[in-house]
């Protein structure tokens, strides 16, 4: 600091870095997170603009309450079908996750991602949009993919980058392309989906379709300039778009303060670009699946682009290369306010008299079986390891449409170098 | 120590010496870092000094631009040098320009640190070399060391050093150093020379090559994670290679480079970027410019293949001793 810029009759400046409230070893309080009754959120009518419920913004949708209990403006009053279903997509995609997560720590694959605690964001989701709207997920929304009906051994087959998976072992295992599923292919750079989302939004409303596009980040990724140039796009052209952060308040080490959460709420990002902005209680699948089902109302009658913020938090690490004992407190998970999204459904349904204990034991170890299944299917593909499952020349495949001849050479080569080391399977050369 | 530790040291040792030294990035701060490269430091100098950034790479760059500009020496990171994307714009138009359209009024004296390379499973978004992006660029310096000595002594140059520079880490050997072979466990560094590292202050200048062996029948030209391969692959060879480790593209230490090849009369290029327009095509033409009538034989690259990292074939992907072999073979041909 220079001296000339010091002025002895005003106090120095500080920098203020954001400290979240518990790390490792801390007793865990959640008791400053505000939980609303389920029925303090109005539901506006899908016509309203933006700028005439600016409180839902900073508001939390819910429809369950914690004893199980639905109610309130934006009780979806689903079908005890329609919310099996969603209790049963749930289930799947934590045993799928279990599975997939225990298989990693096997060594069958390099890396894996579970949703564990947030997998009512992307059932809700996939239950309130239709099944040819186009999703540009992040990497935690395979729920979407397995409420679609893929294939878990397609799923799993990707995840071993053994000779199954239709991507050739190209992509980091979870970074699944399942354009069939209205799944658009998922990038390792954060939020680059996000402007993409909204130019195929622009795409079909130029061409007067009717199918509208979701998209999906991480609260930390808010932060990132792609999210800010989508929010001005969407606005711009009220692009038929639905923009989910999901909150889960850890992004990798760094609390959600680090995307700027002290100062406001994600949902209110929404508000300075003039798009509708829901802030919602993420563990509740009936909340999600009403705000989808009203942003994509909102979307397909030419009202424009909803950013929905997703109140939930990250059960797990982050991936199978974090470990989040080392930054935030053992007692946040269970201490989690909003309580585990299954439980919530399951309780509900159970109140109704649809559903029971034995039931959903029951349904858990059909799924497990059935994941455990699909596992035992895919491993006969291979796993990754196993030496090389794509023959070593389809790496120059797919750089263009058709092969130049720098990359002709380049394979050819390779091909020339492999043979006179006689190499044919695994191994680098 | 390892490379890591011995980057962690290079910080630490410039943040004791120099208030003005301060590190950001996504989780660097409680946490560390997620290779734990910036592990104690938050503990050590606060968290005014040592902290964590919001997830935007251009916000990164762009804010340690204007702490630049302030009088801060930022040492910026970003996560995996594959999301230095984002921020090309604040490093190729704002911090690299910054001195010469000011002339000298701004400058940015900001160190980006990243871990690059492939060989750790990382698939196409965890494994890119893109210093050929920004040896590239008028106004960037671009370092890349190979052992944790060379790490701690280049990472302090460069972080006094007035402009801007971006240290690429090879991520492959933070551990240890590589043979090339993916199936046998790596070496410590504690089992190396280059991992003897001093606590203390020491630097190494930016812009000098280091011959790591002296040969006579041809020099190889590498950094990084391939000084190591070209070492195993010209032991398991035999050939009296001369293996030059460049340390810094940019600046380049061209005499060294000249001196060797003019004594060895042969050149084979090492690097794992992707081939076309990559960082050899520019050692080539330098060599060939300088060292013409002592070319006994065409100057020979080792490379990448033009296509991106493929995860499940990243082993075939990546150049070992044998392609480093078939090309020192067809040099010494002639
Ligand atoms: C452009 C870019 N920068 C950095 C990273 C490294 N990275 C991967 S995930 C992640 C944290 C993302 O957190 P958040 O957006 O909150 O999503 P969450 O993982 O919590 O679902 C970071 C920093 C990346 N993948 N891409």
């Amino acid at each position: 600091m220079s001296d000339a810029s010091r002025r002895s009759n005003l106090p120095p400046l500080a920098l203020h870095v954001p400290e979240p409230k518990f790390r490792p070893g801390d007793a865990v309080d959640f008791a400053d997170v505000t939980v609303p009754p389920v029925d303090a959120a109005r539901r506006p009518d899908t016509s309203e603009r933006a700028d005439a419920f600016h409180d839902l913004a900073f508001g939390l949708v819910r429809v369950l309450d914690m004893d199980g209990t639905a109610g309130g403006q934006w009780n979806p009053r689903l079908s005890p079908d329609a919310m099996r279903r969603m209790l049963r997509n749930m289930a799947l995609t934590r045993a799928f996750d279990e599975r997939m997560f225990r298989a990693q720590r096997q060594g069958k694959t390099s890396f894996y991602m579970k949703s564990l605690g947030e997998e009512a964001v992307s059932i809700g989701a996939a239950a309130a949009l239709a099944d040819d709207d186009m999703c540009f997920p992040s990497y935690r929304q395979q729920g979407i993919l397995l409420s679609r009906g893929c294939n878990l051994v397609d799923m799993m087959n990707q995840i071993y980058s053994n000779r199954g998976d239709k991507l050739m072992g190209r992509q980091l295992p979870i970074m699944y392309s399942e354009k069939d599923f209205g799944f658009f292919s998922i990038s390792g750079n954060l939020t680059t989906q996000y402007p993409q989302a909204v130019g195929w939004a622009m795409a079909s409303a130029a061409k007067g379709d009717t199918r509208i596009a979701a998209t999906w980040c991480g609260e930390g990724s808010t932060a990132e300039g792609d999210f800010h140039s989508a929010c001005t796009f969407a606005s711009v052209y009220r692009a038929p778009v639905i923009f989910n952060v999901v909150n889960n308040q850890w992004a990798i080490s760094s609390f959600s303060g680090f995307a700027g959460a002290e100062a406001t709420t994600f949902a209110a990002r929404a508000v300075g670009y003039g798009i509708a902005g829901l802030r919602i209680d993420g563990n509740d699948a009936l909340a999600v699946y009403a705000a989808t089902k009203w942003a994509a109302e909102r979307a397909r009658t030419n009202q424009g682009p909803t950013l929905i913020e997703h109140f939930t938090y990250r059960a797990e690490g982050h991936s199978t290369s974090d470990d989040p004992t080392q930054y935030r407190s053992a007692g946040e998970p269970n201490a989690w306010p909003l309580g585990d999204p299954i439980v919530r459904l399951r309780d509900h349904l159970i109140g109704l008299g649809e559903w029971d204990e034995a039931r959903h034991a029951a349904m858990d170890k059909e799924l497990s079986d059935q994941v455990k299944a699909a596992q035992k299917e895919a491993e006969k593909n291979g796993i990754l390891g196993h030496g090389m499952h794509q023959p070593f020349d389809t790496m120059f495949e797919g750089v263009f449409e058709e092969m130049p001849p720098h990359l002709r050479e380049q394979q050819a080569q390779m091909r020339a170098e492999r043979a006179s080391a006689g190499v044919t399977v695994g191994g680098n050369l | 120590m390892n490379m890591i530790q011995a980057i962690n040291s290079a910080m630490d040792v410039m943040m004791a010496r120099d208030p003005d030294v301060i590190v950001m990035g996504e989780d660097v701060g409680y946490f560390g870092g997620v290779f734990r490269a910036t592990a104690g430091l938050q503990a050590k100098y606060g968290k005014t000094r040592v902290f964590d950034t919001p997830i935007t790479e251009c916000g990164i760059i762009g804010v340690a631009v204007g702490m630049g500009a302030y009088g801060l020496r930022p040492v910026p990171e970003i996560q995996f040098a594959d999301y230095i994307y984002p921020a090309l714009d604040q490093l190729v138009s704002e911090a690299a320009r910054l001195r010469y359209r000011s002339a000298g009024e701004f400058t940015a004296p900001i160190t980006v640190r990243s871990p690059f390379g492939g060989g750790i499973f990382g698939g196409q978004t965890h494994s890119q070399s893109p210093e050929g992006i920004f040896t590239h660029v008028s106004g960037l310096k671009t370092v890349i060391p190979s052992t944790p000595y060379d790490a701690k002594g280049l990472l302090i140059a460069a972080i006094e050093d007035n402009d801007p520079t971006i240290f690429f880490e090879p991520k492959r050997i933070y551990n240890g150093p590589f043979d090339g072979h993916y199936d046998r466990p790596s070496k410590n560094w504690s089992a190396h020379p280059g991992g003897e590292v001093p606590e203390d202050y020491y630097r190494i200048d930016l812009g000098t090559a280091n011959v790591v062996r002296a040969g006579n029948d041809v020099t190889i030209l590498a950094y990084g994670t391939m000084v190591h391969v070209a070492m195993n692959t010209i032991e398991t060879l035999g050939i009296d290679a001369e293996i030059v480790d460049l340390r810094s593209l940019v600046p380049l230490d061209i005499e060294t480079i000249e001196a060797s090849v003019k004594k060895t009369g042969r050149c084979v290029i090492v690097h794992e970027a992707t081939r076309t327009g990559g960082f050899g095509a520019e050692l080539s033409a330098q060599v060939q410019e300088r060292c013409f009538h002592h070319l006994e034989a065409p100057i020979e690259r080792v490379t990448g293949f033009d296509t991106p990292y493929p995860h499940s074939l990243e082993w075939a992907y990546f150049p070992g001793p044998v392609r480093i072999g078939d090309a020192l073979k067809k040099v010494m041909k002639d």
